[in-house]
């Protein structure tokens, strides 16, 4: 399908700072079932730094802001024809070995609720990957406003309520204890009339199967990424994969507005 | 009883590189010596050289005793040394460069691949990154022990930041203002192009995208560090200016430094700040100390980094077995230096043979670095044995086990007059275009009787080191 995405990152200071610097990972992935037709990403003000293909194979844009400036706006605009691949990311090139992604970082850490959680799944590692997604989906209900964005997987699990990015953190948690590389990845969704009632800016994650490769699993959505997402890339956690970050220099106080509307092409 | 090698004495007598040193010694009344001893000591406070060398913490206003004494080698021994720690160095560069790529020597089975990909300091954020002119670690500090004439052993090797070189310069700069006719006497190859040689090393690694003559910095954490006084004094003799995070900012691909000339674009960063705290847009978010958004400038290739983040998986104490290997992978070569046999108590059979032999063994933690945490066997009590033990028994990962190494010794001044006392070797191997090894470095002694722990904590003291000219 063809999916067209409108996404703007409003960034508000209430005094003008001194300047701003971003790292973007918001160009779609290069692999198959993922064809760019157009994008384009623009900083109001913003000075283009270098870019670079990281070692998970994502293409990361540094920008800068010379201040002094009160409001800058990140906005992503374009389109996508995609095919469904069943959830494995096919075509990918990288050069971090899937072994590095067993190494957990602080939000996704297995406590000892997680751990149960991860050995409650049986079968072989295919069967096993969609057995902890299952079990991640049904320990912890979609809910948002519930948790923020420095909750821990091992708290959204006591809580048992979260959104995309504690369901992806939680099975990241659990494929790791089960000795299974595990890595979040941001992009987009487009969610349809019958869709759960979820952000269009999306996260998941992806699973390493021996054999198969990385496969993405859709907690939230109990699913595997069809031909409705929209992989932008991967990292160890929210933090690490995340879409935009940013450092403001002075002591302005940071408000963010997000709207994203992603939708089908009509063909 | 274990006989020590005596770098001075064989049973041939005064060993010719330290002929000349022992009418010197033998003439220098008791009086002179204090007087000087007390100079070297003063001398040392007015430069302010008070740092605790290799980030070992403890007083940061603590004066590392200076003995008088030198360590000297021989033209010969030297050269073969040179050889060893310029070998090592391009294996442990050729090691960072392909764990970061394609990680053929994984791929070939010569190293575990969780060993290397699991290492807390492999970065996941440098892979696919090759740096300016492929180089990793610019300035590799190799510890070396002597256990016989033509005996070395690598201790350890320090691929991120080493410290210590100030004292190699200094040692000699106070040596040569005491005692002139000793450097008359004696003809020493000098070690004061260290700085010059560090400057063009860093030079030579100036990423492309910066033309003309390339701007080096040095990037302290500050004052409060306890190798600040290192920093500032290799910043001068370098003729380059020394900055702190804030001096330092991101516009467009470039770094850029707050003059008073206005900003100036930024080469080469010569770091002495950890990786964790580099970047809070890359790794802690919580860190003040460095610049926002330099890992991406770095990653497309704007400013050279040197060491380059992720360089400390090189050195970590479980991949240091497999230095030997790497030599043999990428360089298809022997090592010339050989690593101290170790055994690691998280395998089974090699925690059993460790406790099987402690009254014999060095332990120590993998983590652990300052002689901290270390059973010396042959010297610790029954009790210590007992406790290290349990400690094994229970954490045996934390804990890698060495035979007691016989460290020679280098006559040293003591109360009683002069006194045979152990010592270690750090020399300091630049890697830019070239590799360049200044012949010398710092040898630390081990003051008080018997002991072979050599660190400034426990006891340690520093002295000049020779290289005779041929």
């Amino acid at each position: 399908m063809k999916i067209q995405v409108d996404h703007l990152t409003r960034y508000h200071y209430d005094q003008p700072v001194r300047g701003v610097v971003q790292s973007h990972r918001l160009t779609p992935s290069r692999c198959t079932g993922q064809r760019v037709v157009r994008w384009d990403v623009s900083v109001s003000g913003g000075i283009k730094g270098g870019g670079f293909r990281d070692g998970a194979g994502d293409w990361v844009q540094a920008w800068t802001v010379t201040g002094p400036v009160s409001e800058i706006a990140v906005q992503v605009r374009g389109e996508v024809s995609t095919t469904d691949q069943s959830g494995v990311l096919r075509g990918h090139r990288e050069t971090i070995p899937s072994v590095a992604w067993l190494r957990a970082t602080s939000p996704t850490r297995a406590d000892a609720a997680l751990t149960e959680l991860a050995q409650s799944a049986t079968g072989d590692a295919l069967t096993l990957a969609h057995a902890l997604a299952d079990a991640v989906a049904d320990a912890i209900a979609y809910r948002p406003g519930a948790t923020h964005a420095h909750t821990t997987a091992a708290e959204a699990l006591a809580l048992g309520e979260g959104v995309c990015q504690d369901h992806a953190h939680a099975l990241i948690a659990c494929a790791r204890v089960r000795d299974m590389p595990a890595r979040y990845v941001s992009g987009y969704l487009f969610a349809d009339a019958q869709g759960n009632d979820h952000e269009a800016a999306h996260a998941w994650a992806e699973v390493w199967v021996d054999g198969l490769g990385w496969i993405g699993f859709d907690p939230a959505n109990r699913c595997c990424p069809d031909d409705r997402y929209i992989r932008l890339g991967a990292g160890s956690d929210a933090r690490a994969a995340a879409p935009i970050r940013g450092i403001a220099r002075g002591s302005g106080v940071e408000s963010l507005e997000v709207t994203v509307a992603v939708e089908a092409v009509q063909q | 009883m274990i006989d020590f090698f005596n770098e001075m004495y064989d049973a041939g007598g005064v060993r010719p590189p330290y002929a000349k040193l022992r009418d010197w010694m033998d003439t220098m009344p008791a009086e002179l010596r204090s007087l000087k001893q007390a100079e070297a000591e003063a001398l040392f406070r007015r430069i302010g050289i008070t740092f605790a060398v290799y980030g070992e913490g403890g007083d940061p206003d603590r004066l590392i005793p200076f003995d008088m004494f030198p360590r000297v080698f021989a033209h010969a021994e030297w050269r073969r040394l040179e050889r060893g720690i310029k070998q090592r160095a391009r294996a442990l560069n050729a090691f960072l460069a392909d764990v970061y790529d394609r990680g053929e020597i994984v791929r070939a089975g010569r190293i575990p691949k969780r060993l290397v990909y699991l290492n807390e300091a492999y970065e996941k954020a440098v892979a696919g990154i090759r740096p300016p002119k492929g180089v990793y670690s610019h300035i590799v500090g190799i510890d070396l022990v002597r256990t016989g004439p033509d005996e070395f052993y690598v201790l350890e090797d320090n691929c991120r930041t080493p410290s210590g070189v100030s004292y190699m310069l200094e040692n000699r700069e106070i040596m040569m203002r005491m005692f002139p006719d000793l450097f008359g006497a004696n003809r020493i190859e000098p070690v004061d192009s260290y700085p010059s040689l560090l400057r063009r090393t860093l030079a030579s690694v100036a990423p492309e995208k910066c033309p003309g003559d390339p701007t080096v910095v040095i990037l302290t954490p500050g004052h409060f560090n306890s190798a600040y006084y290192e920093h500032s004094f290799l910043a001068d003799l370098m003729g380059v200016e020394l900055v702190e995070g804030q001096d330092l900012f991101v516009e467009g691909e470039h770094v850029w430094m707050r003059t008073t000339r206005g900003p100036e674009r930024v080469d080469v960063i010569y770091r002495r700040i950890d990786d964790p705290f580099l970047d809070p847009l890359c790794f802690r978010p919580d860190s003040m100390l460095g610049v926002p958004g330099l890992m991406d400038v770095y990653r497309a290739g704007g400013v050279a980094i040197a060491s380059a983040p992720g360089a400390g998986v090189a050195d970590d104490k479980a991949i240091y077995c497999y230095v030997p290997e790497m030599v043999r992978f990428y360089l298809g070569e022997e090592p010339i230096l050989e690593n101290v046999p170790t055994w690691q108590c998280a395998k089974p059979d090699e925690l059993k043979h460790v406790l099987a032999n402690l009254p014999e063994l060095v332990v120590k933690e993998v983590h652990g670095s300052g002689g901290y945490g270390m059973l010396v066997g042959p010297k610790a009590s029954k009790e210590q044995i007992e406790a290290f033990r349990a400690k094994l028994t229970e954490q045996p990962h934390n804990y890698i086990a060495q035979p007691t190494l016989a460290l020679s010794t280098v006559p040293t001044f003591v109360e009683e007059g002069v006194a045979p006392r152990h010592v270690d070797l750090r020399p300091y191997c630049l890697v830019g275009e070239r590799i360049e090894l200044v012949p010398g470095g710092l040898t630390r002694v081990a003051l008080t009787e018997g002991s072979l722990v050599v660190n400034s904590s426990q006891g340690g003291g520093v002295k000049d080191t020779w290289v005779m000219a041929e």
